[in-house]
Protein backbone atom coordinates (compact mmCIF):
# COMPACT_ATOMS: atom_id res chain seq x y z
CA UNK A 1 0.00 0.00 0.00
CA UNK A 2 1.31 3.50 -0.62
CA UNK A 3 1.47 6.44 0.89
CA UNK A 4 -1.54 8.00 0.32
CA UNK A 5 -3.96 4.66 0.82
CA UNK A 6 -2.02 4.19 4.16
CA UNK A 7 -2.59 7.07 5.82
CA UNK A 8 -6.40 7.36 4.73
CA UNK A 9 -6.74 3.48 6.21
CA UNK A 10 -4.68 4.87 9.62
CA UNK A 11 -7.71 7.52 9.97
CA UNK A 12 -10.68 5.64 8.63
CA UNK A 13 -9.84 2.78 11.10
CA UNK A 14 -8.95 5.03 13.78
CA UNK A 15 -5.65 2.63 14.08
CA UNK A 16 -2.44 5.08 14.15
CA UNK A 17 -0.24 2.31 14.32
CA UNK A 18 -1.08 2.09 10.47
CA UNK A 19 1.05 5.36 9.77
CA UNK A 20 4.43 3.82 10.37
CA UNK A 21 3.71 1.18 7.88
CA UNK A 22 4.08 4.30 5.67
CA UNK A 23 7.63 5.19 6.89
CA UNK A 24 10.75 2.93 6.94
CA UNK A 25 12.70 4.75 9.30
CA UNK A 26 10.26 5.04 12.26
CA UNK A 27 9.59 1.22 11.50
CA UNK A 28 12.94 0.59 11.60
CA UNK A 29 13.53 2.66 15.52
CA UNK A 30 10.59 0.92 16.35
CA UNK A 31 8.66 4.06 16.77
CA UNK A 32 4.79 3.43 17.38
CA UNK A 33 2.12 6.04 17.71
CA UNK A 34 -1.03 5.35 20.21
CA UNK A 35 -4.20 6.65 21.43
CA UNK A 36 -4.48 4.20 24.15
CA UNK A 37 -4.91 7.54 26.46
CA UNK A 38 -6.92 9.50 24.49
CA UNK A 39 -4.29 11.51 23.37
CA UNK A 40 -2.05 11.12 20.01
CA UNK A 41 1.47 10.01 21.94
CA UNK A 42 4.46 8.29 19.69
CA UNK A 43 6.48 5.58 21.61
CA UNK A 44 9.75 4.83 21.12
CA UNK A 45 10.49 1.24 22.14
CA UNK A 46 13.86 0.52 24.35
CA UNK A 47 15.86 -0.86 22.73
CA UNK A 48 20.05 -1.54 23.01
CA UNK A 49 20.93 -0.05 19.36
CA UNK A 50 19.45 3.50 20.68
CA UNK A 51 22.31 3.71 23.13
CA UNK A 52 24.78 6.59 23.01
CA UNK A 53 26.95 6.00 26.41
CA UNK A 54 27.25 2.42 27.42
CA UNK A 55 28.53 3.33 30.57
CA UNK A 56 25.73 5.12 31.89
CA UNK A 57 23.90 4.02 30.14
CA UNK A 58 22.38 6.51 28.28
CA UNK A 59 20.20 6.93 24.59
CA UNK A 60 22.26 8.65 21.63
CA UNK A 61 20.65 12.48 21.72
CA UNK A 62 20.02 11.86 18.48
CA UNK A 63 17.94 9.34 18.62
CA UNK A 64 15.74 11.42 20.70
CA UNK A 65 15.72 14.12 18.23
CA UNK A 66 14.67 11.99 16.01
CA UNK A 67 11.64 11.27 18.20
CA UNK A 68 10.29 14.75 18.50
CA UNK A 69 11.02 14.76 15.07
CA UNK A 70 8.92 12.08 14.29
CA UNK A 71 6.21 12.14 16.89
CA UNK A 72 5.66 15.90 15.34
CA UNK A 73 4.95 14.54 11.89
CA UNK A 74 3.61 11.49 13.05
CA UNK A 75 0.78 14.12 14.60
CA UNK A 76 0.21 16.41 11.55
CA UNK A 77 -0.24 13.71 9.84
CA UNK A 78 -3.03 11.82 12.13
CA UNK A 79 -4.68 15.35 12.61
CA UNK A 80 -4.71 17.03 9.83
CA UNK A 81 -6.49 15.71 6.16
CA UNK A 82 -2.97 16.09 3.94
CA UNK A 83 -1.96 13.17 2.40
CA UNK A 84 1.62 14.17 1.94
CA UNK A 85 4.20 14.30 4.29
CA UNK A 86 4.78 17.73 6.15
CA UNK A 87 8.75 19.01 5.09
CA UNK A 88 10.80 19.84 8.01
CA UNK A 89 12.08 23.48 8.18
CA UNK A 90 14.02 23.04 10.94
CA UNK A 91 14.08 21.80 14.26
CA UNK A 92 15.80 22.94 17.82
CA UNK A 93 16.42 20.43 20.33
CA UNK A 94 16.66 21.18 24.35
CA UNK A 95 17.87 18.34 26.19
CA UNK A 96 17.04 18.41 29.85
CA UNK A 97 17.55 15.17 31.23
CA UNK A 98 19.73 12.01 29.95
CA UNK A 99 17.63 9.51 28.29
CA UNK A 100 17.50 5.88 30.39
CA UNK A 101 17.52 2.45 28.69
CA UNK A 102 13.58 2.73 28.85
CA UNK A 103 10.89 3.39 26.30
CA UNK A 104 10.25 7.15 25.68
CA UNK A 105 6.86 9.12 24.83
CA UNK A 106 6.85 12.28 22.61
CA UNK A 107 3.52 14.53 22.64
CA UNK A 108 3.14 16.84 19.94
CA UNK A 109 1.19 20.42 19.91
CA UNK A 110 0.61 22.84 17.52
CA UNK A 111 1.55 26.07 18.19
CA UNK A 112 0.35 27.88 15.30
CA UNK A 113 -1.09 26.72 12.25
CA UNK A 114 -0.67 28.88 9.29
CA UNK A 115 -1.20 28.21 5.30
CA UNK A 116 2.10 27.49 4.60
CA UNK A 117 4.07 26.92 7.61
CA UNK A 118 3.04 24.60 10.86
CA UNK A 119 5.09 25.65 14.42
CA UNK A 120 4.81 22.42 16.55
CA UNK A 121 6.09 21.87 19.78
CA UNK A 122 7.19 18.69 21.48
CA UNK A 123 7.88 17.36 24.83
CA UNK A 124 9.72 13.84 25.49
CA UNK A 125 9.96 11.87 28.84
CA UNK A 126 10.21 8.23 30.21
CA UNK A 127 8.71 6.82 33.25
CA UNK A 128 7.60 10.68 34.66
CA UNK A 129 6.02 12.58 32.44
CA UNK A 130 6.56 15.83 34.76
CA UNK A 131 10.62 15.19 34.16
CA UNK A 132 11.39 15.76 30.70
CA UNK A 133 14.21 14.31 28.96
CA UNK A 134 13.88 16.75 25.79
CA UNK A 135 11.45 19.19 24.11
CA UNK A 136 12.12 20.47 20.85
CA UNK A 137 10.59 23.33 18.77
CA UNK A 138 10.09 21.95 15.10
CA UNK A 139 8.88 24.41 11.59
CA UNK A 140 7.08 22.09 8.63
CA UNK A 141 6.39 23.17 5.55
CA UNK A 142 2.95 21.88 4.82
CA UNK A 143 0.82 21.46 1.50
CA UNK A 144 -2.64 23.31 1.86
CA UNK A 145 -5.69 20.72 0.98
CA UNK A 146 -7.04 22.86 -1.38
CA UNK A 147 -3.24 23.09 -3.68
CA UNK A 148 -3.38 18.91 -2.95
CA UNK A 149 -7.27 18.83 -4.40
CA UNK A 150 -5.95 20.67 -7.57
CA UNK B 1 47.89 4.71 30.08
CA UNK B 2 46.05 7.08 27.98
CA UNK B 3 45.69 6.34 24.51
CA UNK B 4 46.64 7.89 21.57
CA UNK B 5 44.02 9.93 20.12
CA UNK B 6 44.76 9.24 16.51
CA UNK B 7 42.20 9.11 13.66
CA UNK B 8 42.28 4.60 14.88
CA UNK B 9 41.11 6.32 18.25
CA UNK B 10 38.34 7.98 17.48
CA UNK B 11 37.08 5.25 14.42
CA UNK B 12 37.14 3.04 17.62
CA UNK B 13 35.05 5.27 19.64
CA UNK B 14 32.70 7.05 17.67
CA UNK B 15 31.94 4.21 14.66
CA UNK B 16 32.36 0.90 17.34
CA UNK B 17 32.29 1.86 20.81
CA UNK B 18 28.36 3.97 20.62
CA UNK B 19 25.63 0.92 19.59
CA UNK B 20 23.38 3.58 18.29
CA UNK B 21 26.17 5.01 15.62
CA UNK B 22 27.39 1.04 14.97
CA UNK B 23 23.83 0.29 14.26
CA UNK B 24 23.09 3.09 12.21
CA UNK B 25 26.31 2.89 10.44
CA UNK B 26 27.70 6.28 10.83
CA UNK B 27 31.33 6.24 9.53
CA UNK B 28 34.22 8.61 10.86
CA UNK B 29 36.29 9.80 7.98
CA UNK B 30 38.77 12.20 9.02
CA UNK B 31 40.11 14.26 12.60
CA UNK B 32 41.05 17.79 13.01
CA UNK B 33 41.99 19.62 16.49
CA UNK B 34 38.17 20.78 17.34
CA UNK B 35 36.96 19.49 13.85
CA UNK B 36 35.39 16.12 12.87
CA UNK B 37 34.24 14.77 9.63
CA UNK B 38 31.80 11.78 9.43
CA UNK B 39 29.34 9.93 6.67
CA UNK B 40 26.22 8.14 6.67
CA UNK B 41 25.37 5.43 3.91
CA UNK B 42 21.61 5.75 2.42
CA UNK B 43 20.00 2.51 3.02
CA UNK B 44 16.00 1.31 2.43
CA UNK B 45 15.52 1.53 5.99
CA UNK B 46 16.56 4.96 6.97
CA UNK B 47 14.12 6.70 4.31
CA UNK B 48 11.49 8.86 5.81
CA UNK B 49 9.33 9.26 2.47
CA UNK B 50 8.93 6.04 0.93
CA UNK B 51 7.51 8.19 -2.37
CA UNK B 52 10.36 9.66 -3.15
CA UNK B 53 13.45 7.52 -1.10
CA UNK B 54 14.67 10.61 0.57
CA UNK B 55 15.82 9.71 3.94
CA UNK B 56 13.77 11.19 7.47
CA UNK B 57 15.64 13.76 9.21
CA UNK B 58 16.50 11.33 12.03
CA UNK B 59 19.28 9.78 10.89
CA UNK B 60 20.68 12.99 9.66
CA UNK B 61 20.54 14.13 13.77
CA UNK B 62 22.04 11.21 14.73
CA UNK B 63 25.09 12.30 12.21
CA UNK B 64 25.40 15.88 13.07
CA UNK B 65 25.20 14.90 17.04
CA UNK B 66 27.54 12.61 16.76
CA UNK B 67 29.70 14.59 14.37
CA UNK B 68 29.65 17.62 16.73
CA UNK B 69 30.86 15.48 19.87
CA UNK B 70 33.21 14.15 17.60
CA UNK B 71 34.84 17.77 17.05
CA UNK B 72 34.49 18.48 20.74
CA UNK B 73 36.12 15.46 22.06
CA UNK B 74 38.90 16.27 19.54
CA UNK B 75 39.73 19.76 21.41
CA UNK B 76 39.40 18.18 24.83
CA UNK B 77 42.84 17.86 26.74
CA UNK B 78 41.91 15.04 29.88
CA UNK B 79 38.60 12.98 28.09
CA UNK B 80 35.29 13.96 30.75
CA UNK B 81 32.00 12.65 29.73
CA UNK B 82 29.63 15.16 27.57
CA UNK B 83 26.34 15.54 26.62
CA UNK B 84 24.28 17.61 24.32
CA UNK B 85 22.76 20.71 26.00
CA UNK B 86 20.79 21.98 22.52
CA UNK B 87 20.71 20.96 19.28
CA UNK B 88 19.04 23.30 15.99
CA UNK B 89 19.34 22.05 12.49
CA UNK B 90 18.19 23.70 10.00
CA UNK B 91 17.03 21.63 6.49
CA UNK B 92 18.35 23.54 3.60
CA UNK B 93 17.33 20.62 0.88
CA UNK B 94 16.40 17.49 1.16
CA UNK B 95 19.52 15.01 0.78
CA UNK B 96 18.94 12.89 -2.69
CA UNK B 97 18.35 9.61 -2.66
CA UNK B 98 20.96 6.62 -2.41
CA UNK B 99 23.98 8.97 -2.06
CA UNK B 100 26.24 9.28 1.30
CA UNK B 101 25.51 12.38 3.50
CA UNK B 102 28.56 13.59 5.24
CA UNK B 103 28.76 15.86 8.28
CA UNK B 104 31.63 18.09 8.86
CA UNK B 105 31.59 19.60 12.43
CA UNK B 106 34.08 22.24 14.02
CA UNK B 107 34.35 23.01 17.59
CA UNK B 108 35.23 26.85 17.70
CA UNK B 109 34.64 27.70 21.57
CA UNK B 110 35.77 25.01 24.39
CA UNK B 111 35.14 26.27 28.03
CA UNK B 112 35.03 24.77 31.25
CA UNK B 113 31.44 24.13 31.63
CA UNK B 114 30.23 24.80 27.75
CA UNK B 115 31.49 23.76 23.88
CA UNK B 116 30.34 25.38 21.08
CA UNK B 117 30.01 23.70 17.75
CA UNK B 118 28.43 24.24 14.25
CA UNK B 119 28.57 21.67 11.60
CA UNK B 120 27.28 21.09 7.90
CA UNK B 121 26.03 18.26 6.15
CA UNK B 122 25.96 17.97 2.03
CA UNK B 123 26.28 15.14 -0.23
CA UNK B 124 29.91 16.11 -1.98
CA UNK B 125 29.87 19.83 -2.70
CA UNK B 126 30.31 21.56 0.61
CA UNK B 127 28.67 24.49 -1.16
CA UNK B 128 24.88 22.28 -2.31
CA UNK B 129 23.89 22.02 1.75
CA UNK B 130 21.69 19.53 2.75
CA UNK B 131 21.88 20.99 6.52
CA UNK B 132 23.65 23.41 8.73
CA UNK B 133 23.49 22.30 12.85
CA UNK B 134 24.71 24.27 15.26
CA UNK B 135 25.04 22.25 19.02
CA UNK B 136 26.17 23.40 22.66
CA UNK B 137 27.76 20.67 24.81
CA UNK B 138 27.69 20.69 29.07
CA UNK B 139 30.99 19.45 29.53
CA UNK B 140 32.60 17.56 32.29
CA UNK B 141 28.99 15.76 32.98
CA UNK B 142 29.20 12.15 34.88
CA UNK B 143 31.06 9.14 34.22
CA UNK B 144 33.67 8.11 31.93
CA UNK B 145 33.97 9.56 27.91
CA UNK B 146 34.60 5.97 26.75
CA UNK B 147 36.42 2.69 28.03
CA UNK B 148 38.27 0.49 26.00
CA UNK B 149 39.49 -2.71 26.26
CA UNK B 150 43.21 -2.47 27.34
CA UNK B 151 46.18 -5.30 27.17
CA UNK B 152 45.65 -7.89 30.01
CA UNK B 153 41.41 -7.77 29.26
CA UNK B 154 41.42 -4.97 31.92
CA UNK B 155 39.36 -1.90 30.49
CA UNK B 156 40.29 1.39 31.53
CA UNK B 157 38.25 4.41 31.17
CA UNK B 158 39.84 7.27 29.93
Amino acid sequence: MNLHDLLLVARETRDPARLVEAIPYARWMGMAPEITTGEFLTRMRYRPENIGNPHLPALHGGTIGALLEMAAILHLLWESESVTLPKIVNITVDYLRSGRPLDTLAKATVTRQGRRVVNVDVSAWQDDRSKPVASAQVHFLVTPVDAVAK
Amino acid sequence: MTPVRDLAFFQQWFNDQIPHNAALGTRVVSLGNGAAVMQLDWAEHLVGDPTTGILAGGPITVLLDSCCGMAVASRMIELTAFATLDLRIDYARPAAPRKSVIAEAECYRLTANVAFTRAIAHQGDPKELVAAAAGTFMMATKGPAVTFPAPRGKRKAV
